[in-house]
């Protein structure tokens, strides 16, 4: 493995060939190497805030709810249904978590955010997989309908409560939050050093350990259980072989039906716990429009990371990331940020072209050069462009990875009994 | 095609079965939560007086022209979810260039509408290249590209814009009066105005249609939406397909903002509306990608959007319902087709078991006979 790619950020490491997996001190080396070159950004640009415990905490926050997104997205195309439907389950989730939370307490919200967002799966699980409409028109009637009720159902709830409106909720109680006591406080003493690297290895565990809400940690622990239910036990494989090849499934006796229906349904809940995030954790409150279409960004953090749960936790990490940078410190660390794709880019081109393949790694160096030309000839990126961000991450990230993605054979695929090609 | 009444009354069920489930659906949410099922169903079908047929006529036109643009994609199996961003953007650059006045009156206009499509087909153009040449799917990157819009949008309004007077909004410059779209008192006893833009989104229509029945170009595009190895096999170029689906689905999707822009707002501010592609993809679905149905779908939509305003006022509920019917009446159309669709089939399959039935009956008396 050449230095470029251990180097190389999350955001342009292409996903392992299937040949290779990526064991833990493999992954361990590449955590290093990026922090790494982060501190080495960090020095030469000057941009402190670019990875200080701030910064990463507020990126731990912001992901989970994409993160959960994803995770959904994953339970349902694993399961071969496409689900555009996540980011309406998703608002379904907020307001569930605003109604049951403002009464009976926050923990009330998760369950009634998973609750919430559930149906909204179970609507498009009835759709898709009871009725064989098509996967997207489905979704995109599900972002209606949530849309639609979440609104409808907060000006009916929220109308006169104290402190709630038509659009927002009565303020939610907090979860707990938990510091791991010793480690979290010499950590903040590391990160106040002004030394190299050894900061930014702190902020990091600071980061992972000051004041993370006991959802997160749940939330992590999710998708460690989602690997292991879908990769480790029977009732998982039965669940991917109806996303690979239903027909071959059913013939084994496997109900398709059923697991299809299962995944979905857990799907929604997912995306309505991601909802939870953003109106508990997030904003201890549910306002319209809360969700802002980050349903759809962890569809997205879900094909960055190949239809897998750790991939998809780098790519809610990703969005994370960049949408803290923006929040907090704006147009100076995205800046820096330049710095840190330009020189990734530029470890790929020379990877790609150590590989032979010429004219992929031409273009690459080529946008490398253009961002490296960006970062040297400005000062700060407009506030508006640090937004777009992510989503111009993301393509760059497809545009170069896309051929190596693979999706679920049957992903998409009406299904019906009995009719298997 | 022989004229088969049962076919057209399964043609006509699933739109009814469809608009009879919305109903009773939001009919029961609306019970569910305690509000007066009755009174709102009165308010939204009561009969709307001339402006408000003007208001429908109008937003129709839009949603009309967003839906086209979706269909288009739809037809050969493409998802432009991306018609928001490139309509917004589109808008935003055609204001712009309206407002230099370069050129005198109704050239001006011409001129506005070209770069509109010029800019909403380049946007369009970026998913479709992505797809073609990296095979990065056209759902995930018109996405971002929506993101991605708006944000750039923002950055330019804010160094191309002059403050409107009076307010925190921001806006390009307005565009010359003699540029200006006049409109057609259609409606007698209205005191507004019908777009003279409806004019152009009734030939994008007409023109819709004769491209897909008619051409070459519409055969071609049929038929690689219908399959695509089939496409392949009679020698179809289907990367070049992709592209130039693309190219024109985004071209329409920037006529989206024109009426507006050229109508009534005159200008690209803040307060241009916003989330026209994704009712354009509602709009779609329910007419089938049919051209006479993208038109009653909008007309739906425009309807259930003008007549619900007063819900708040009048009734005490919110006018939120209305999205949800307009979900559950999306839904309930695939719903609907697919299963007279399936109700068809068997009842085309029992025909014809019958009519074997009878033969070999027959073939044997035959035989016995002889």
């Amino acid at each position: 493995m050449s230095v470029g790619t251990v180097a190389a950020p999350p955001s342009t490491a292409p996903p392992p060939p299937t040949k290779r997996r990526i064991t833990l001190p493999i992954a361990l080396l590449g955590i290093a190497g990026l922090i790494l070159l982060v501190a080495l950004i960090r020095v030469i640009t000057g941009a402190e805030d670019l990875a200080s415990s701030g910064t990463l905490g507020a990126a731990v926050l912001l992901a989970m709810p994409i993160g959960m997104a994803g995770l959904g997205g994953l339970w349902a195309e694993r399961a071969g249904v496409v689900n555009i439907g996540l980011e309406g389950m998703m608002i379904l989730g907020t307001w569930g978590a605003g109604f049951f939370g403002y009464q009976w307490g926050p923990w009330a919200g998760v369950l009634g955010a998973i609750a919430m967002g559930a149906v909204g799966g179970l609507i498009h699980a009835i759709a898709t997989v009871g009725f064989g409409v098509d996967h997207i028109v489905s979704g995109v009637a599900v972002n209606i309908i949530g849309l639609g009720a979440a609104q409808y159902l907060a000006a009916l709830t929220f109308t006169g409560t104290p402190g709630g409106g038509p659009t927002q909720s009565p303020p939610i109680g907090d979860l707990p939050v938990i510091t791991v006591p010793g480690i979290a406080s010499a950590a903040a003493d590391l990160e106040a050093e002004n030394w190299f690297f050894v900061p930014d290895l702190a902020s990091v565990v600071r980061a992972l350990t000051a004041g993370i809400s006991l959802l997160t940690v749940i939330a992590i622990g999710l998708v460690v259980l989602t690997w292991w239910v879908l990769w480790r036990t029977a009732f998982g494989l039965r669940l991917r072989s109806c996303g690979e090849s239903p027909s071959a499934a059913e013939t084994l006796g496997v109900n398709v039906y059923r697991y299809k229906y299962i995944a979905v349904v857990i799907s929604g809940g997912f995306a309505g716990l991601g909802g939870a995030f953003l109106a508990i954790v997030a904003s201890s409150i549910y306002r319209d429009g809360q969700t802002g279409g980050r349903g759809y960004i962890g569809l997205a953090a879900m094909i960055f990371g190949n239809w897998r749960p750790g991939g998809l936790l780098m790519g809610a990490g990703l969005f994370g990331f960049t949408d803290a940078l923006q929040l907090r410190s704006g147009g100076e660390s995205v800046h820096a940020l330049l710095l840190l794709v330009g020189v990734g880019l530029l470890g790929l081109a020379v990877w790609q072209l150590r590989g032979s393949r010429r004219l992929a790694g031409l273009v690459t160096a080529g946008i490398a050069i253009a961002f490296l030309v960006w970062y040297l000839t400005t000062e700060e990126v407009p506030q508006d462009f640090s937004s777009m961000t992510p989503y111009v991450v993301t393509l760059l990230v497809l545009a170069l990875a896309s051929q190596r993605l693979r999706m679920p054979a049957a992903d998409g695929l009406p299904y019906r009994r009995g009719q298997g090609s | 095609m022989r004229f088969d009444p049962r076919r057209v009354a399964l043609t006509l069920a699933a739109p009814v079965l469809a608009l009879v489930a919305a109903v009773a659906i939001a009919s029961l949410v609306l019970a569910a939560a305690g509000d007066p099922v009755i009174e709102v169903w009165r308010t939204i079908l009561q009969p709307p007086k001339p402006r408000n047929v003007v208001n429908i006529i109008n937003s129709a036109s839009v949603l009309y022209l967003s839906g086209l643009a979706v269909a288009i994609g739809f037809r050969m199996n493409l998802f432009n979810i991306g018609v928001d961003g490139q309509y917004r953007l589109a808008a935003f650059v055609a204001a712009v260039v309206a407002a230099q006045g370069w050129l005198p009156g109704v050239l001006n206009i011409v001129l506005t509408i070209v770069v509109a499509m010029l800019v909403g087909a380049m946007w369009a153009g970026v998913a479709a290249i992505l797809k073609v040449t990296r095979g990065v799917s056209e759902v995930i990157s018109t996405i971002m590209l929506n993101a991605i819009a708006t944000a750039l949008v923002a950055y330019l309004l804010r160094k191309a814009s002059v403050q409107v007077a009076g307010s925190n909004n921001i806006g390009t410059a307005p565009i010359p009066e003699d540029s200006r779209m006049p409109g057609i008192a259609l409606i007698p006893g209205a005191p507004n105005e019908v777009y003279g833009f409806v004019v152009v989104a009734i030939a994008a229509g007409i023109a819709y249609s004769v491209l897909l029945s008619r051409t070459t170009f519409g055969f071609n595009l049929r038929a690689t939406g219908r399959s695509e190895s089939a496409a392949v096999a009679s020698g179809i170029d289907v990367k070049r397909m992709v592209v130039i689906a693309m190219l024109i689905s985004g071209g329409v999707a920037g006529l989206v903002g024109m009426p507006l822009l050229l109508g009534s707002a005159y200008s690209y501010g803040l307060t241009f509306q916003s989330g026209l592609g994704f009712a354009g993809i509602a709009v779609a679905l329910l007419g089938r990608n049919n051209p006479v149905g993208i038109a009653i779908g909008a007309l739906l939509f425009s309807y259930l959007n003008e007549q619900s305003n007063p819900l708040q006022i009048l009734v005490g509920v919110s006018d939120d319902i209305v999205k949800i019917v307009q979900g559950i009446v999306v839904l309930t159309v695939v719903i609907a087709y697919e299963v007279v669709r399936r109700y068809g089939v068997a009842q085309e399959q029992r025909k014809v078991a019958r009519e074997l039935a009878n033969q070999r009956r027959r073939d044997s008396e035959e035989v016995s006979a002889a």
